[in-house]
Order: C-alpha cells, then structure tokens, then sequence
C-alpha cells in the first residue's frame, strides 16, 4: 500500500491537466480521464527532441561507468574468493568498510581533492596534467558514479562467485583446459546469472542518480535524467513534467528489474541443481 | 601458476583499498585543519570542531539542528518500523503458496527501487494526495518508514527461514497457547535479526538524502546529509569536513555496538559463528 499510491499520485499528476491560470498541474484522479497529451509530449521530447541529449548521456555514463565498475570488482572478487586465503576476513572487512561511509561524504572527499588547489589536482599537475575537473567534466562523473557505487558491485559479485562449485573448474584444467578456456568455458557461463544482477543491481541506482552529477560537475553539459527529474519537481513551476519522466525513468527500471527477477529465480535454479 | 596469478591480483587488490578510503581518511584529516580551507594544509587544531565559539560543528546554530533533526528522524523511524517489519515479516512467512511469492516480492520491491523513483513518488503524495501530511517531519518519517521497512522485513524473515516451524510447533505441542508460542518462543530467537535491522535502519535513514531532501521542509527539517548537500559546492570551511566525519563515526559507532553485540549473543546462545556470522547479518541484504 505505502508503496502503490505514491505511484498512482505520480501518474495522476502526469496524466492531469494545468491550470489555466496558474500553470500548475492539477490532478486528474479518474483514471478514465487521464489526459496524454502532455506526456506524449515528453516522450517525443526524449526520443528526439530537446530531453533527447540527457536520456542518451544518462545511458552512456550510466554503460561505462557499469563497465569500469565490473573491470574493477570482477578481479577483487575473483581474488576474495578464489585466493584470499587467510587475509580473507581482513580484506572483506576493508572492502565493506566503504559501504558504511556516507556517501555524501565520500563525494566531499573527492570534491576537496580535485577542487582547484586540491591535493589530487596538484599531485596531477606534477605530470604536467592541468585540468579542471570540476567544471563539467563527462570524466569526473564517470569517475564519480564509479567510486560511488563499486561496492555495491563487488559484494553481490563476491556472494556469486562464492557460491560456485569450484571443483568444476578444477575439472576443465584436469581433463586439459588450460586457464583461460576454463575461465571463459566454465566459470563465465557458471556465474553469468549472477553478474548480470549485479550489474542491473548497481544500474538501477545509477539511473536515478543525481547528486553525483550535481556535486562534481553542476554543469548542464553533463545532466542525467535524474537532474531534470529534480530541476522539474523541486525547481521548477513544471512539475508535470517531472512526474512524467518520473513515469519514464520508472517504466524503463522496471525492465531492467524485471530482467533482475529472472536471473536471480536463475541463479537460485542454478545452485539448487 | 595459480600463485602467480593470485599475487598479481593482490594489487589490484590492495589498490582498490586504498583509493576507496584514503580520498575518506584524507577528508577527515582535513577537518582539523587550522586554516579556512578544505585543500590546503595550514597545521592542527580543534577550531573546527570545538574551539570556534561560532562556526565549529558544536557550536554552530545550524549544524546543531542538523544534527539534533537528523537523530530525532533516525530513532522515530526505528521505533516505527522494527514493530512494523517484524510484524510484517512474521506474517508474510505465514501466508503459504502462490500469495507468499506476490508478497516476498512486494516487500523487496522498494530495496532495488532507486530512492529518486520513490522520493518524487512521495512528494507528489504528499503535495497533492494527502495534504493533510506536511512536509519537513512528518513526510520525512513517513518516506524512511517507508524506504527502510522492507529490509527490516527481509532481514528478519531471513532468520525465520532459518528457524523453521519446528521450535514453534514444539511449543504448541507442549501447551503453549498461539500466542505464547510466538511471544516466547519465536521472538527470542529472532533477537538477532532485530538487532540486525536496528543497525542497517539506523545507517540507512542518519545516511539517507535523497527521500529527505525532497521531502523536506527547508531550514527546521535540515538532516545532517541536507545540510553538506548544500553547503559542500559554497566556500564552507573543515567544520563541513568535521561534519561529515560525525555522520561516518555516528554510522560506525552503531554498526560496531551492532556487532559485538550480535556476536555475544551468539556465543551465550551457543550459535556459531562469531563476528564473521554477524558480519553476515549486517551485510545480507546486500549478498
């Protein structure tokens, strides 16, 4: 119930009229008369008009930084599980201690590092790199979204490949895999459910992502879909608007949730067999 | 080979530790800093934290009432949502077949939700729907409650799957009446879990910014969060730095407590496991 009416209140708004007068959005609560024009509006605008830019930039930061996060986690995880030996319980401890920092504060962090006179902005300027990351730079948000949500990666990583039955790699290298086939025949394919909800795991939150961004860069240039989801609903006389790509962001993570289900359902399958 | 391999991966390893605390380790060095600025060293002291009559963290008006907000939110939302979720949790395991797996789903439906998704639900409901709920405190409460109760429900039921029906039935096989069997048997046993929630509530919603933010009211409902949200991108001296060390020490400090504590009663319950197990019960909802 908590859950389900805010979302019937969002389409309300979305599918309302607006005042006249005051230009505010008025909710339309019948649902027979739920008016689309207004929607259908910010649905082309993403799909081709002015929104289109932000909805594709949220997808391409969102992507790589998805891959930089698995180039990262994967080999951490790997190494917990398969080579941690007795270090193993230290090393978990440490890699779960960022999980408990805010991540507020973790954003401030590196906000005082790569500010103008920051220590890490100095550090790079030894090199002969002068650059100023704060200032709207695709990287630092990249980079930013990455720090932000690894650990949310490596964990979930860390469980999946714990609970796979390594004695059936042990098998491919005795019956002659050397370790690369056994890697990319055997533990790949064993783990591939559990890495794409991983993955879609860290997504989600990154899609509705908007203080990275507004804290390392508060440019225009790099918004996400999140930002105008913000600017829309606590900035603006639009909230219309805002409650229509609410409706958007949400359908979308729907799917990718719905694709979560599925492989989690196949993963369990997996290690009951 | 595999030793070769292993040791290689050692660094990527140990360097993914370091550059995922020390820009943190760094940031909380910098919040005794002598000087006005967040970047540049200028020698020790407690200025901001203590000695600055106006603009350390303890004594400055505003950060005050961040903080005081922030904890009066953190222990009404527990207070609401332990009953809640444990209610919650115990029935839901009750209801058998097809509904069981609509309900198991529901309840985990807001854990991968993104917290925009469910803030800007929330602030449309409370504008609009149920105006009767002001924002600031009370929408506050209620978009934590909200946000916090499914892991509460999926920690706890986690544990009564791992309890089974046997000790209950037991108990009604001896003459416990419904009741006592659940108020003597049952609630005992889920101890650790509650323990468990107490902790991750309590970090989730002292942490939280985004459900509050948009929830919130302006100036007399500033959490913690909100109040380095808007002060990080201004000229803010090392008090912003000293008070974000206090949010990570408040998140630390309960997650230590939560710890041993678990950890003691395993031992006197004669439950292996030790800290590892605990640190399993603080963590599984993310594994």
């Amino acid at each position: 119930m908590l859950f389900a009416v805010p979302f019937y209140a969002v389409a309300c708004v979305a599918f309302g009229t607006i005042d006249p007068i005051f230009r505010d959005a008025v909710p339309q609560w019948n649902p027979f008369a739920w008016d689309f024009t207004q929607a259908q509006q910010v649905f082309t605008s993403l799909a081709t008009g002015p929104l289109q830019g932000v909805a594709v930039r949220t997808i391409i930061y969102v992507v790589c930084a998805m891959l930089l996060c698995f180039i990262i986690g994967f080999p951490i995880a790997y190494f917990l599980v398969r080579h941690a030996g007795k270090r193993k319980l230290l090393l978990l401890v440490l890699i779960i201690v960022p999980f408990w920092v805010n991540y507020l504060m973790r954003m401030l962090a590196w906000v005082n590092l790569l500010s103008n006179d920051g220590l890490f902005t100095r550090f790079m300027r030894i090199f002969g790199i002068n650059y100023n990351w704060l200032d709207g730079s695709p990287i630092t948000v990249i980079l930013g979204l990455v720090y932000g949500y690894i650990p949310f990666l490596i964990l979930p990583l860390y469980a999946t490949l714990d609970r796979l039955d390594w004695r059936l790699v042990d098998a491919a290298r005795d019956l002659g895999a050397n370790s690369r086939q056994a890697f990319r025949l055997v533990t790949i394919p064993m783990s591939k459910a559990g890495l794409v909800a991983a993955g879609i795991l860290i997504a989600l939150p990154m899609f509705g992502d908007y203080y990275t961004n507004d804290l390392l860069s508060r440019s225009p240039s790099t918004e996400m879909i999140g930002n105008q989801i913000e600017f829309f609903l606590n900035a603006s006389s639009q909230p219309q608007t805002g409650a229509v790509l609410v409706i958007a962001l949400s359908i979308f993570l729907l799917l990718l949730m719905s694709f979560y289900l599925r492989s989690t359902r196949q993963q369990s399958r997996q290690t009951a067999r | 080979m595999k030793r070769n391999k292993g040791s290689a991966l050692v660094y990527i390893v140990w360097g993914y530790i370091i550059w995922s605390l020390v820009p943190v380790i760094i940031a909380v060095i910098y919040s005794f800093n002598d000087g006005r600025s967040r970047t540049v060293w200028q020698g020790f002291s407690l200025r901001w934290w203590f000695t600055d009559p106006y603009a350390s963290v303890f004594y400055n008006p505003e950060t005050r009432n961040a903080i005081i907000n922030s904890l009066i939110l953190a222990f009404v939302t527990l207070l609401v949502v332990t009953p809640l979720g444990i209610t919650l949790a115990i029935g839901s395991q009750r209801i058998r077949g097809r509904g069981s797996n609509v309900v198991q789903g529901l309840t985990s439906a807001p854990l991968i939700t993104p917290e925009i998704v469910v803030g800007a639900a929330l602030l449309i409901t409370f504008t609009r729907l149920f105006t009767a709920v002001p924002l600031g405190f009370a929408a506050q409460l209620l978009g934590n409650v909200t946000f916090s109760l499914a892991s509460v429900v999926v920690i706890v039921r986690a544990r009564l799957v791992s309890i089974g029906p046997s000790f209950e039935e037991a108990a009604r096989d001896l003459g416990a009446t419904r009741w006592q069997a659940l108020r003597f048997v049952l609630l005992p046993m889920l101890w650790p879990s509650v323990m468990a929630s107490l902790v991750v509530v309590f970090a989730t919603v002292i942490d939280d910014f985004v459900i509050t933010s948009f929830l919130s009211s302006g100036v007399n409902s500033e959490t913690v969060p909100l109040r380095i949200y808007s002060s990080v991108k201004g000229g803010a001296t090392p008090a912003l730095n000293a008070l974000a060390t206090l949010l990570v020490l408040a998140s630390f400090t309960v997650l230590i407590i939560g710890l041993l504590g678990l950890s003691t009663w395993r031992k006197r319950h004669g439950e292996q496991g030790g800290l590892r197990a605990a640190l399993a019960d603080v963590t599984q909802i993310e594994s």
